[in-house]
């Protein structure tokens, strides 16, 4: 992990001296334990305060469509897959963009920290190893037990879109089954997924900040936010979450890269990852397609073919 | 009457049913224009909403007409290949295939949400098609779905 932080701002470094790039997005520390925020680095002094760990849990991809001028973003396999669609969807330039792109071994889900040693007040990151110390208690952690959710069934850790490769690759796991967890959720009755989606939404409190953080999630006006017509009200229900989750789902149809971010962002730990896996599930299933991986390649909803599956249909 | 009321037959007794039925201007539209000219009965259970073209349909629309009382809701454009627009029938299908699996993962009724074909030459269909789902959403009883907001969701009435 040293030696790829070293390259990074050594890049990073280069590309601000040279003045290929007005600011680099990467990640500082935060002021909380293990919370990477992302940060912008403009000037070749400030190159050190980059990090690169385990902590380092947003999708950078998502700064890159607000962020003026030339701009070098490092990209995990998520960020470059969300980098990809923008491209394709006309939201960024590739000419103002180098990519720095690393391998990622996965982030880590806090919550499943929280969960045993109560609120972290501290933690350290050794080889792997996570000492956290917790209100409650002092734990070592194995960081593949503290796995976010999201990456470990990760199959696209490597960038599939860079201008530089730093550090080495990661072989990508062979998974039987895709979409494993939809699956589970597709065989239960009807009324225990009713059940199951109503409790999640009883627990959304609609900060939206799922949306925020997401990169595909750059619409000048959400609906959410538009008043006429007035999609959603100022309360707090759960059939109206539920719309809320359900509509941002079908808007990211085809175009959700599954970096988890959302999930990661949510303070309620609202299951968002449940609805955007389906559609993805559907996505890969009806038209063959995932998101983000060529250029070439169009997203699933601009183009069509003559045969695509018609089942939902009335039979009259 | 608010859209969250349900209506009931005051002689009979029976629930019938409130669908919202988005139809394309050249296809569905026309097709229940001819329906009516024809004299072809079917239940009065739809209000209709005449839609430029199927692949207008936004997502929102459906899930907005749940969020506000609708017993169901129908969608219906022209036939594959015989959009006014070319291609907008083809871009609607696999939003809907998608919407459709959706909304049944996350627990709403199957048949509370149809989608349909009809041209403008089968008034004769138009009227077969809305029996069918009005029988089904019938079967299935007032709106109490996973998207109904019990307060109106918002109206402004």
């Amino acid at each position: 992990m040293t030696s790829i932080i070293d390259d990074i701002r050594k890049t990073a470094r280069q590309l601000l001296t040279e003045e290929k790039v007005d600011v680099v997005i990467g990640y500082e520390k935060g002021s909380l334990p293990l919370k990477a925020t992302p940060c912008f680095v403009r000037s070749p002094q400030d190159v050190d305060k980059l990090i690169w760990d385990e902590t380092c849990e947003n999708n950078l991809a998502a700064f890159v469509v607000k962020t003026p001028g030339k701009k070098a973003i490092i990209a995990k396999g998520c960020d470059s897959r969300a980098l990809m669609v923008l491209i394709q969807e006309n939201q960024i330039v590739r000419d103002d963009l180098y990519i720095i792109g690393v391998s990622c071994q996965g982030v880590i889900d806090q919550r499943k920290i929280e969960a045993e040693t109560g609120e972290i007040i501290g933690a350290t990151i050794t080889d792997g190893k996570i000492s956290v110390q917790g209100i409650e208690c002092d734990k070592v952690f194995n960081f593949t037990e503290v796995k976010d959710i999201t990456c470990q069934t990760c199959r696209y850790p490597n960038p599939v879109l860079e201008d530089v490769h730093i550090g080495g690759s990661i072989e990508v796991l062979q998974q039987a089954t895709l979409f494993a967890d939809v699956m589970v959720m597709e065989n239960k009755s009807d009324s225990e997924r009713k059940a199951y989606f109503k409790e999640q939404m009883g627990k959304c409190i609609r900060c939206y900040a799922c949306r925020n953080v997401c990169p595909m999630c750059y619409c000048q006006e959400c609906f959410v936010d538009c008043n006429s017509p007035k999609w959603l009200t100022g309360g707090v229900d759960s059939a109206e979450n539920l719309l809320f989750q359900t509509g941002r789902a079908l808007h990211l149809a085809g175009r959700c890269v599954e970096c988890g971010a959302c999930s990661r962002a949510c303070p309620q730990g609202v299951d968002i990852r449940a609805l955007s896996r389906k559609v993805n599930k559907d996505v890969k299933e009806m038209y063959n397609h995932e998101s983000g991986l060529t250029e070439e390649v169009k997203p699933a909803l601009n183009v069509y073919s003559a045969d695509d599956p018609e089942a939902f249909l009335v039979k009259e | 009457m608010s859209m969250g009321e349900c209506l009931v037959n005051t002689e009979t007794k029976a629930f019938q049913p409130k669908i919202v039925a988005f139809l394309c201007n050249w296809c569905s539209y026309a097709g229940a224009d001819l329906a009516g000219v024809g004299r072809f009965q079917y239940p009065a259970t739809i209000r209709t909403i005449r839609v430029p073209c199927s692949g207008r349909i936004n997502p929102l629309y459906i899930l907005k007409a749940m969020a506000n009382g609708a017993d169901g809701v129908l969608i219906s454009g022209c036939h594959p290949g015989d959009c006014h627009y070319m291609s907008g029938n083809y871009v609607a299908r696999r939003k809907f295939a998608l919407i459709d699996s959706l909304l049944k993962h996350v627990g709403l009724e199957e048949g509370r949400v149809s989608f349909s074909w009809v041209s403008a030459a089968e008034g004769v269909r138009f009227a077969e098609v809305v029996k069918g789902v009005t029988e089904r959403v019938t079967a299935l009883g007032p709106n109490k779905g996973v998207f109904k907001v019990e307060d109106g969701g918002g109206t402004n009435d």
